[in-house]
């Protein structure tokens, strides 16, 4: 038994050994693949409590709208939708009513222009992923609906790419069209830095448009759109802890109550 | 009283009619009222019921979100997107059913362990067992059937991955992959009959589950002695007692199955499924869910495709000879000195496949994923077949009361009560 239990011993310790230069090749490999690293942004929403600064959102709407939305859509979302960014119905169908969207067919059986009504879908940039290739340099601006949640590193990640655009480092080329990036998985991305002259956006309420600021706005405004059911999510999280909490306790004490008895019986 | 008619103990004159011509009260009273179950289970016999309460949510839940969804590649993606945002409290359905997936195989991973680390699968409930397995296998397809119809671009991938591995059989295979697809890429014919499988299989999951649950109730429950109970005094009534304890578990299984769906969605999902299922653009790494990484590093651990298939498929064939691999009739590990140390080795070597599965098919990960693979199969094939040979287990209690008894102190014992030699040496 004792021997035995040796040898075991001294098995798990040769193979502890072995596997040392194992895992040290693991960490050559990882240098050989680039871990770009994110910096953290703070965001209002992190943390399980967090909430969307509702005025950072709607400036990220306008960034969006006066910006991205010239190549990206976001098909996912109605102009009604923009209530959760604390837009009422009024300022709603206001907004909706700049753009044309098609219709139809109609008695005719021609298809029409009309203003926009607030649950008409956002507008699209493109009427198909050929015509926005065409426009783009063969490249697909991707849909915003639900970016954050499709990319790792979520809104750190937007953000980042967002003011992550830069001269390529000496000795690095970039294709044709292409754009250097620090933070792009491969570095060469071929949108245009979107965001690149301080003020390019007016934003009413006196916040100065810096490219960070027009940055933060924007994903506040794309994590919004990604998982509008956050805030309320959250908070129905926090009050079924709180009651599985409670129950829980009770529970166990029901256990414990009904265990003591046969506890007794025994003894 | 008529003849023909069933004796019934019930008391309500109403429930009593009932229960003569169908004794489902008579039933439920003696399979879960006064049941005689051992006295000594610890937490870990929490996770059949947590199981079954799985299995219960995800058709629940699955059957609601049926109703909004489209199974059509050009609808699915949206049709998701549209549960999340206008279907009434349709993110709270689909977070609860995608997490409930990862709920279910955590307590059915920790069922299966609990089964091995206690021997429950040796004599006489090998069958039990079995059909177990079974099930964990019929999981397996559900959750990946059901993982392909959000249409994203794991979905696709993964899809096309999975059922790539049977063109790995000869001479058929290729004609195999066209009739599971419909076609001859994963298109629409593979999303729709996915969802009527992904939608049929949990109620054929459900029947198995009637079968394990009728052959539990005919051995009875193992136990953490692993020893069998000799007479009443070693166990209680499965009413009042293990219907609180089970209560317990099931609400420390609610507030980890609430955080993760209330403050943490996705973090068990890949963020590539959140962008549609593109066929012209394959993902960096394509990697299935975690449940299936330790399965899928045994698929790459072989460099030659047939081989990988039939490793990975073996991975779990070989659990149905399980009963008859292990030959030591120490059921629990607690009296295996050698045993116990092989088995969590072999639960830390899962772990390390589970890793491997994640990591991209290139040294060192194949060589690790390898080592492990080797001790994989070793533990079944070559340790537990030989190991009772030179283990000497430690000394078995004489009963299970015996045994609880000592542990709470409850008085002296009779000399030589535990001092009883062991079954077998």
């Amino acid at each position: 038994m004792r021997p035995l239990l040796t040898t075991v011993k001294a098995a798990a310790v040769a193979a502890a050994v072995l596997l040392v230069p194992v895992i040290a090749s693991v960490d050559a490999r990882a240098q050989e693949h680039e871990v770009i690293h994110l910096p953290d942004t703070k965001f209002t929403f992190e943390g399980p409590f967090g909430t969307f600064d509702r005025a950072s959102a709607q400036r990220g709407f306008q960034v969006y709208k006066e910006v991205c939305s010239a190549c990206h859509s976001m098909r996912q979302l109605s102009y009604r939708n923009l209530s959760g960014i604390g837009l009422n119905a009024t300022q709603i169908a206001a907004l909706a009513s700049q753009f044309q969207v098609q219709d139809g067919p109609n008695d005719n059986g021609e298809m029409f222009e009309r203003p926009a009504r607030a649950s008409d879908r956002f507008r699209r940039p493109f009427q198909n992923d050929a015509a926005a290739r065409a426009a783009n340099n063969g490249a697909l601006p991707p849909d915003l609906s639900v970016m954050i949640k499709a990319r790792e590193g979520g809104a750190d990640y937007v953000h980042a790419l967002l003011v992550g655009y830069e001269d390529p480092p000496p000795g690095v080329t970039i294709a044709e069209g292409m754009h250097y990036n620090k933070y792009f998985p491969g570095h060469q991305i071929a949108m245009a830095a979107p965001l690149n002259t301080e003020g390019q956006v007016e934003f009413a309420d006196g916040t100065k448009a810096t490219i960070d600021q027009m940055a933060t706005d924007v994903v506040t405004f794309l994590s919004w759109a990604a998982e509008p059911e956050l805030e309320q999510r959250r908070a129905m999280g926090v009050r079924m802890v709180i009651f599985l909490t409670i129950l829980g306790g009770l529970v166990y004490a029901v256990k414990r109550k009904v265990w003591a008895n046969l506890h007794q019986d025994t003894q | 009283m008529p003849e023909g008619l069933h004796e019934s103990d019930v008391k309500n004159p109403v429930l009593r009619w009932v229960d003569q011509r169908l004794p489902i009260i008579s039933m439920v009273q003696r399979e879960y009222g006064t049941f005689p179950t051992p006295r000594n289970f610890n937490y870990f016999w929490n996770f059949g019921a947590l199981a079954m309460i799985s299995l219960a949510i995800m058709i629940a839940t699955g059957v609601v979100l049926s109703m909004q969804y489209s199974a059509n590649t050009q609808l699915a993606f949206d049709s998701v997107e549209r549960i999340m945002r206008d279907v009434n409290y349709g993110w709270l359905l689909r977070y609860i059913h995608a997490n409930g997936a990862s709920m279910f195989f955590i307590v059915v991973y920790i069922h299966i362990w609990r089964n091995l680390f206690y021997g429950s699968y040796k004599t006489p409930r090998e069958l039990l067992f079995m059909i177990g397995v079974v099930i964990f296998i019929l999981m397996m397809a559900t959750a990946f059937m059901g993982y392909v119809l959000p249409w994203g671009q794991m979905s696709f991938w993964g899809a096309t991955v999975i059922t790539n591995l049977f063109s790995a059989i000869p001479l058929v295979g290729n004609s195999i992959v066209t009739w599971l697809w419909g076609g001859f890429s994963v298109d629409n014919p593979t999303l729709n009959r996915f969802f009527s499988l992904h939608f049929l299989l949990p109620f054929v999951i459900a029947g198995v589950v009637f079968l394990h649950i009728a052959a539990l109730h005919i051995t009875g429950s193992n136990n953490p002695l692993g020893i069998e109970p000799k007479g009443p005094q070693d166990t209680i009534p499965f009413h009042p007692y293990y219907t609180t304890k089970d209560s317990v578990g099931i609400i420390v299984y609610l507030l980890v199955f609430a955080l993760l769906v209330f403050f943490a969605p996705n973090l068990l999902g890949h963020p590539d499924n959140y962008i549609p299922a593109n066929p012209l653009v394959t993902p960096a790494h394509i990697v299935p869910e975690w449940y299936f990484l330790p399965f899928y590093a045994i698929l790459r651990a072989v460099p030659n495709k047939l081989g990988g298939v039939a490793m990975m498929g073996g991975a779990l064939i070989v659990l149905f000879f399980l009963p008859w691999l292990d030959s030591s009739p120490v059921r629990s590990m607690r009296f295996r000195p050698l045993g116990r140390i092989a088995f969590l080795l072999f639960t830390a070597n899962f772990f390390v496949l589970m890793w491997a599965g994640g990591k991209p098919a290139e040294q060192p990960y194949i060589l690790i994923a390898q080592l492990a693979t080797a001790y994989y199969f070793a533990y079944f094939l070559v340790i537990l077949p030989f190991l009772s040979k030179f283990e000497r287990p430690l000394p078995l209690p004489e009963s299970i009361s015996r045994a609880v008894l000592k542990h709470r102190g409850g008085g002296p014992l009779p000399a030589g009560a535990t001092a009883k030699p062991m079954e077998k040496a």
